[in-house]
Order: structure tokens, then sequence, then C-alpha cells
């Protein structure tokens, strides 16, 4: 097969206030006509950069192409004039990006969105370009495509509006497909079904792929080949069988061991700092460290005695109509769900987008008010409680929310951050007692204490999710609701964070709801599991039997959409 | 859609409250609060028949709650009596002043808004350029000088020196008006191109990093094309936010220009009747003006509807 894409010692620059910074260091690889080539990387280890490159998108200024070659079917895209490459883009190299809902127009209809590809670059009229829009819409799998075509992107699921741009890509037929992280930010069920979707499609038009991502586990599923890319460098490059079976590099060993497992159930995951030092070079891994201990479900009455009782709880949310807004309807966000909780233990609470876990969660800490039912912690019904007495319970209860990025106040120092509450709550005699305690988290947490001046942006992804982590601990807590706290970190990022929380609940005795659409993560963290739809709970059990004999379908079919994590070929050999 | 409808339905009921409250508060203001006006309609020395007269014929020997009927009933009927001052009939007084203040505002508001549209446009698809830069710093030196530098400057040279336009005065019927409004509504224009032009770049520039402008460029659309449908497009929400809000003022006039081109606009109406403290035309200035502020803001909500598919009138 002939080489579609040959990227030949690329490098990519950016200019900032403190000098020029290389992004993408010298990389090479190809693409052949048909293939797949996984591209993993943490954030910021310049694989998007390394896509947007090929597109010829490097925003510019800041950023600019410094040295190597982008050769597309024999072409240099580096050389080639802005005219050329729009005739490129979106007809013969088309990309699919990470958002789908931010990607696509909010103003316009999808069907116009696709329509809009094929007029520019197949010069159909309106007519031929919407129906073939349709036609495009019903191939990735919309129901009702001539409605669907008519919808605008906030009428459709996340899911539907990623087989939008699915359908943009594909529009016309372009010979090399670009996806940037596809669904990372999908439910795992959506995700296998995209997956499966677009390799459906590959094999129809015989496309090459670059498919990107930070999650080994996806590339296992997809890939031929494998880029591995650390800090703008090219560490890694084998086929998928080789990489799994025998990595080379001490980061690809650490990217593979850092994901959580369904099969095994170990005590701690290794991160990529168990296999290389700051500076790169390689630990040498003995046995003891990568043992994987068997964590088991241990109840001890003393010590776990029952510290959250939920009954019969409802959330419901009115819908409303008619000329004067009566409810007409309610929507059952959360329906009759009990269950109950022992101190120093951890439930996982997993479903798809919109099952009412969130809500849930919010509901249980009143930070949403329930519609009728019980919450009973401690011997208290925080239901019941008034104002004044509900901020008493403030400090005992926590929350840590998905995003590290928008939940931290950015004109608050972290200092003031980890401040507020403790003065909120009376915490500490005066304030010198208080920036002790602060000092004290930022380390527990392994940051350093005096970074305490410093303002969120100057951390990355993983620090302000410690910082969110601290600020829940401020206060003393007993119980923490953890909002799909790890869901937007890295893989590797997302290691480090799930171990800091089993030691933080080990030193503290901390009981923990943990919320998360991702089942290996639930999996590893939890001690029981309860599996949420339509704002019920469907299955309720210990992790291991949740994982290893599910009853309800619910749950197989959620547990079946995880990827395995182990290249197909390799299945089938051992078939 | 039938949600919008009865969104639409029940803001005009609601307008049935809001009126009787601004009544309410016209009514304090001018029948509670105020001196009496009896005594500044007669002068220092009424006799005692003139006096009870004139307050008959004002309405003002009824009792409080009938005044206020009195308000209430002007309000829905738009049939607000006589001015004290000229002895016309109001809602004939609003018809003469209504034509040159809209003849003017109208024209002057479009002009306006359009042309800062296409400005901002092209700075925003030359950010970061000379062309960007200079018009910036052009738009910051305009804001700069006082508009009465604008008006008398203009007068001055494009009116009086050369003849290009009226000085001043009004004539009603078409086209006779335009010798008239031309000159004002330049200066309304220029006035208003600095700001506008600056914040609509903002505005712009704001959706020019949104992912789905990435999206427009993977799909090999032009820059043009990429500014002037995707993201003009997301821009006019909050544009219309911004421009909306200004129309109730275009029936109020401008006070300044009509007052310097000596238009006999609403604008100027108004001043002439705090002048003489002539209270019916006042009171039914802030009833018209209440409604209409009341109606634009709906206006707006429908707009809104148009420009973005992702709200819902509820």
């Amino acid at each position: 097969m002939s080489d579609l894409l040959e990227v030949k010692n690329l490098c990519v620059d950016f200019n900032t206030p403190e000098g020029v910074v290389r992004a993408v260091n010298d990389i090479s690889f190809t693409v052949p006509q048909g293939k797949t080539i996984g591209l993993v990387g943490e954030s910021g280890s310049g694989k998007s950069v390394t896509a947007l490159a090929v597109m010829g998108l490097i925003p510019n200024p800041p950023g600019f192409i410094s040295g190597g070659e982008i050769l597309f079917e024999g072409t240099d895209l580096v050389k080639s004039q802005e005219d050329y490459m729009r005739k490129v883009r979106g007809n013969d190299i088309a990309m699919i990006f990470q958002e789908p809902m931010t990607s696509l127009n909010p103003v316009f209809r999808v069907g116009d969105q696709i329509a809009e590809v094929l007029i520019l670059h197949m010069g159909m009229t309106k007519k031929q370009a919407w129906d073939r829009a349709v036609d495009l819409i019903n191939q990735v799998g919309i129901p009702d495509p001539s409605r669907s075509a008519l919808k605008y992107p906030h009428e459709m699921s996340g899911g539907q509006k990623q087989r939008i741009m699915i359908a943009m890509a594909i529009a016309c037929e372009p010979k090399l497909l670009i996806c940037d992280e596809p669904t990372t930010a999908l439910d795992v069920t959506i995700q296998q079904q995209v997956l499966e979707l677009m390799f459906d499609l590959q094999d129809k038009y015989k496309m090459g792929m670059l498919f990107i991502t930070h999650d080994l586990g996806v590339i296992a599923d997809i890939a031929d080949d494998v880029v591995v890319m650390y800090r703008s460098n090219l560490v890694e490059q084998n086929t998928c069988e080789n990489i799994f079976t025998g990595a080379k590099h001490p980061y690809t060993k650490g990217l593979l061991s850092c994901r959580p497992a369904l099969d095994r159930n170990p005590e701690r995951l290794l991160t990529v700092s168990d296999f290389m030092e700051e500076d790169g070079s390689e630990i040498v891994v003995d046995d003891e460290k990568t043992i994987k201990v068997d964590k088991v479900y241990n109840v001890d009455e003393e010590k776990n005695p029952y510290l959250l009782e939920v009954n019969n709880l409802s959330v419901h949310f009115p819908i409303k109509g008619g000329i004067f807004g009566r409810t007409v309807d309610h929507f059952k966000a959360v329906d009759d769900v009990s269950f109950k909780l022992r101190k120093g233990m951890t439930l996982g609470l997993v479903g798809e987008s919109g099952c009412g876990k969130t809500t849930l969660g919010r509901a249980l800490l009143r930070l949403l008010e329930p519609t009728s039912g019980q919450v009973i912690y401690d011997g208290i019904d925080i239901t019941a409680l008034d104002k004044k007495e509900l901020k008493g319970m403030r400090s005992r209860v926590q929350i840590i929310f998905q995003d590290p990025y928008s939940s931290l106040n950015p004109r608050m120092t972290v200092g003031e951050i980890l401040l507020e509450p403790m003065k909120l709550h009376s915490i500490g005699k005066d304030k010198i007692e208080r920036i002790e305690k602060a000092k004290w988290l930022m380390e527990k947490v392994g940051l350093k204490a005096d970074q305490l001046a410093r303002y969120p942006h100057e951390f990355s992804g993983g620090q302000r999710q410690r910082i969110c982590i601290a600020r829940a601990l401020a206060v003393n807590p007993e119980f923490i609701v953890c909002d799909e706290s790890v869901s937007a970190l890295d893989v590797s990022v997302q290691a480090q964070v799930l171990n800091l929380l089993l030691d933080l609940q080990e030193e503290f005795g901390l009981t923990y709801i943990f919320i998360s659409h991702d089942l290996s993560v639930v999996n590893f963290i939890s001690d029981e599991v309860a599996v949420m739809n339509a704002g019920q709970f469907v299955e309720l059990d210990q992790a291991n039997n949740i994982y290893l004999k599910p009853k309800e379908d619910y749950t197989k079919r959620l547990l079946a959409a995880i990827p395995k994590g182990i290249p197909k070929s390799l299945i089938e050999g051992q078939a | 859609m039938n949600g919008n409808l009865n969104y639409i339905i029940r803001r005009l009921i609601y307008l049935i409250p809001v009126l009787l409250g601004v009544c309410f508060l016209i009514f304090i203001l001018f029948n509670v609060v105020a001196p009496d006006p009896v005594n500044m309609m007669l002068g220092k020395h009424p006799t005692a028949d003139q006096i009870i007269e004139v307050r008959e014929q004002l309405g003002l020997n009824k009792s409080l709650p009938a005044q206020y009927l009195d308000i209430v009933k002007s309000a829905f009927t738009f049939d607000f009596g006589r001015s004290w001052a000229t002895k016309q009939q109001i809602s004939t007084m609003f018809m003469n002043g209504a034509i040159p203040s809209l003849t003017l505002t109208i024209p002057a508001f479009f002009i306006a808004t359009f042309s800062s549209i296409i400005f901002a446009v092209i700075v925003a698809y030359f950010r970061g350029k000379g062309v960007d830069l200079f018009i910036r710093v052009t738009c910051i030196a305009m804001m700069s000088i006082s508009s009465l530098v604008y008006i008398l400057v203009f007068q001055y040279f494009l009116a009086y020196k050369w003849g290009l336009f009226e000085i001043s005065g009004y004539e009603y019927g078409f086209p006779n008006f335009l010798y008239y409004v031309s000159l004002p509504i330049l200066i309304w224009v220029v006035l208003s191109l600095g700001p506008d032009i600056r914040f609509y770049r903002t505005l712009i520039l704001d959706e020019i990093y949104q992912d789905y402008v990435r999206t427009a460029k993977a799909k090999g659309l032009s820059e043009r094309t990429i500014m002037f449908k995707h993201v003009l497009r997301n821009a006019m929400i909050p544009i219309v936010t911004y421009t909306v809000v200004q129309l109730p003022f275009l029936l109020l006039g401008s006070l300044l220009l009509e007052s310097f081109f000596s238009i006999p606009g609403l604008g100027d109406m108004t001043i002439s009747a705090l002048n003489a403290s002539d209270f019916p035309v006042l009171k039914a200035m802030s009833i018209v003006s209440a409604v209409a502020y009341i109606i634009f803001t709906l206006i707006q909500d429908i707009v809104y509807t148009v420009v973005d598919p992702r709200i819902k009138l509820q």
C-alpha cells in the first residue's frame, strides 16, 4: 500500500511572551491508505498541533511550522498556498473534533452545515446538496434523516452531534480522515457506537485515518499502528500489537498501566511516575511494585457503621406550559431512590448522561431541593434542616465538581480559595492558623506550600483538581461527593488523582459517593456500585459482583461497551 | 412555536398591571406630590371664582381616586385631553411631533447600526493588522471629541459655508424633510460609529475563537464566508441585545439634535412642556414611553428567537 500521508521531521513552534516554545519537535510518521494510525499522548504533548499542522490550521500568529515536510499524495502541504489548502481541506482531508457540543455552528440547521461542504467542493446545487446531506445523515445512523436534517445542533444529543460531524467529514469522501479525540466527550455506549460507525465508513470509503487520543484503551480497538508522543517528541512508534505486548519506552508503559482495568482490582494504580523520572530516565520497575493486590470488600460493623441512609428520594423538575406557564407535567430526574452507605466506604454511581446521577448527588447535599423522600446523615434528616442548621451540615459534607477549569474563581489566589471556606465555617482561631492549615492541605494533596500565592491559571488541570480536593478538605468533611471529578483529566493524571483520593480516604476515614460515566474508574475506586438509568437504580451491589456477575441487561450492555484495551488481533489470537 | 405564541399573549396581558402601576406613579408624582398647578396657571393674584373654575376644568375638584381613574382612562384610550400651554389636543401634538422625530431617528439608527457592523467585520477580519489599528485609533479620536463640536463644526461648514444642507428647521412631507434631517442624521451616525465599531469588533472577536469557526475552516471555507456567514450570524445575538434596547428612545427623539436644529419633534415638545409645567403633556409622555418600552422589549424577545434558534420563549 502506498503512503497517503507522510510527515517528515515536522517541527511546530509557538511565539509566546517567554520566547519561542516548541510544540512539536522533529516527528515523522506515515499514514498508509486504508489504515488507521493512533496518535497517543497527554494534553499538551503536541498531538492536536500535529493534526492541525496537517490541515494547515495552526493558529498563526502565534504558531508556525518551523521545519519538516507534510507530504499528502506526494505534495508538500507546508509549502502549499492557502488557496490550494482550501481545496484540500474538507475535500481530500477532513477532520473531526473533540467537542461535538461546540464544534457545530449553533445557528444553522445541521443539514445546511453538511450541504455547505458539498456545495463548496462538489459543485452541487442547493437541492442536490440537501438530498445528499439527508442521505449522509441516514448513513451515520441518525433516525428519521429528512426531519433530523432540519434540526439545529442544540436539538440533538452529544452522540448525534458527533455523528453529524462525521457525516460532514465524510461528505466529500476524503482520502484522509483526522479524528481528534472524537469520542472523549461521549458516554461509553455512545463511544462504542460512534467508533463502530467510523470504522464501517473507513472500510467503505478506504480512508486513511489518523486517530488522536489520550486513551490507549480506545486505540487498542482500532489502530493498526501507534505513535506515542510525550512532551512534543515522538517517543515510540510500533504496530498496535507490539505496543500492547512489549512497550519499550517507560512513558508508554506508564500509560498502559494507569488505566483501571475491569478484570483486575488493584489497591493503587500505577502512574507514569512509577516508570519514569521527571527528567525522562527510566525507573526499573521491580515485581514488588507491580503486584496487583486484589482489594477486598471488608465491612467492619465497628469501623464502618451506616453513615448515610436515603429513603425514597425523588427530584422532579416541572415542565411548564400554557399561557401562564402552569406546571403541566414533571420530569423525573431522580425517581424513588433508596440506599444506605457505610462510613469510610465508597459508593460508585454510574450511568449514561441524563440518567440522574448528578441530580442525585446534588440533592443529597441539598444543593437541589428534593421533591420528596429523606436523606438521613448520621441520624440527622438533611431534608428537614432549616437554613442555619444546613450551614453547619455544609462543613461535614462537601462536593468536588467535574471541571477543574471553571470551578475555581480565576481572580482568587489558591490561598484565598482555601481560606474562604475555613473562615465561613470558623475553622482555625485566626488567619495565621488558617494559613498554616492551608499549607498543610497543599502538601497533603501533593502540591507545594509556597504555591498559595498563585492563581488557578498557573496550574495544570490535574493540579487544579488537587486544589479543588484541598478546598473540599479544608473544612474537615466526613463525606465527599465526587461528581465526575476525574472525567476531564487525562488518563495518566486521572490515575494520580484517583490514588490521591484513596490515600486521603484511608488517612481521614472519608466516605465518598463517586459519580462517573466511566465504569472502569468507578470499579477501581468503589466498594459498592449503583447503576442508574432513567432516575432509578437498576442494580446496587458490591463492585466486584456488578462487574463480574452483572444481573441486569442494562448493566451488561454498559460493561460490554467499555474498550477492552487489548488489540483485536490479540483477542482473536486467544480465541 | 406554540410556546412562543403563549409567551407573547402572556406578555401582552402583563401590560395591564404594568400600565396600572405606571399610572399610579404618575398620579403620585403629578396629583399628590407636585405643587398645585392652579397657582402656576393663574399667576400671583387669582380670584376665588377663577380658582374654582379652573379646578373644575382640570378635574382637580374630584376625589383623589377619581383623579387616578382619569389617568388610567387616558392611558387605555390614549385620549390625554388638551395641553395647558397650547390648548391643543395632546394626541394631535403627538402625531405632529412624532413625524419629525421618527424621520430623524429611524434612518439615523439604521444607518449607524448597519455601517458600524460592516466596519466592525472588516476590522475583525484584519485583526492585528494596520487597517485594524488605524480604524481603532480613529474611533478613539472620534469618541474623544465632544458631540457639541461635531454639531457646531458640521453646521458651520457643511450647512452655512458650503450650503450642502439646510442649517435648521423642518418641513413636513416627502422629500422636503430630507433637506432638513440629513445633517442631523449624519451627525448621529458619526457620533455612534466610534463606540459601536469598537463594541461590535469585540463581540465578533469573541466568536472568532469558537470551535465552530475551526470546523468551518476545516471544511475549506474561505475566510470571507466564515466571517460574513458563520461568525456574523452568531455575533448578531449580542448585537441585537445591544441595539434593541435603544429602540424606545427613538420615539422620544433626540433632545440635543432637535433643539440645535430647531426640529419640532417629541424631544422638543417634551422640553417645552417641562419649561411650561405642562402637566398633561408630561403625563402623556410618561405613559407613552412606558408602553413603548414594554412593547419594544417584547419585540426584542421575538427578534431573539429569530437570530438564535436555541431560544424558546416560555
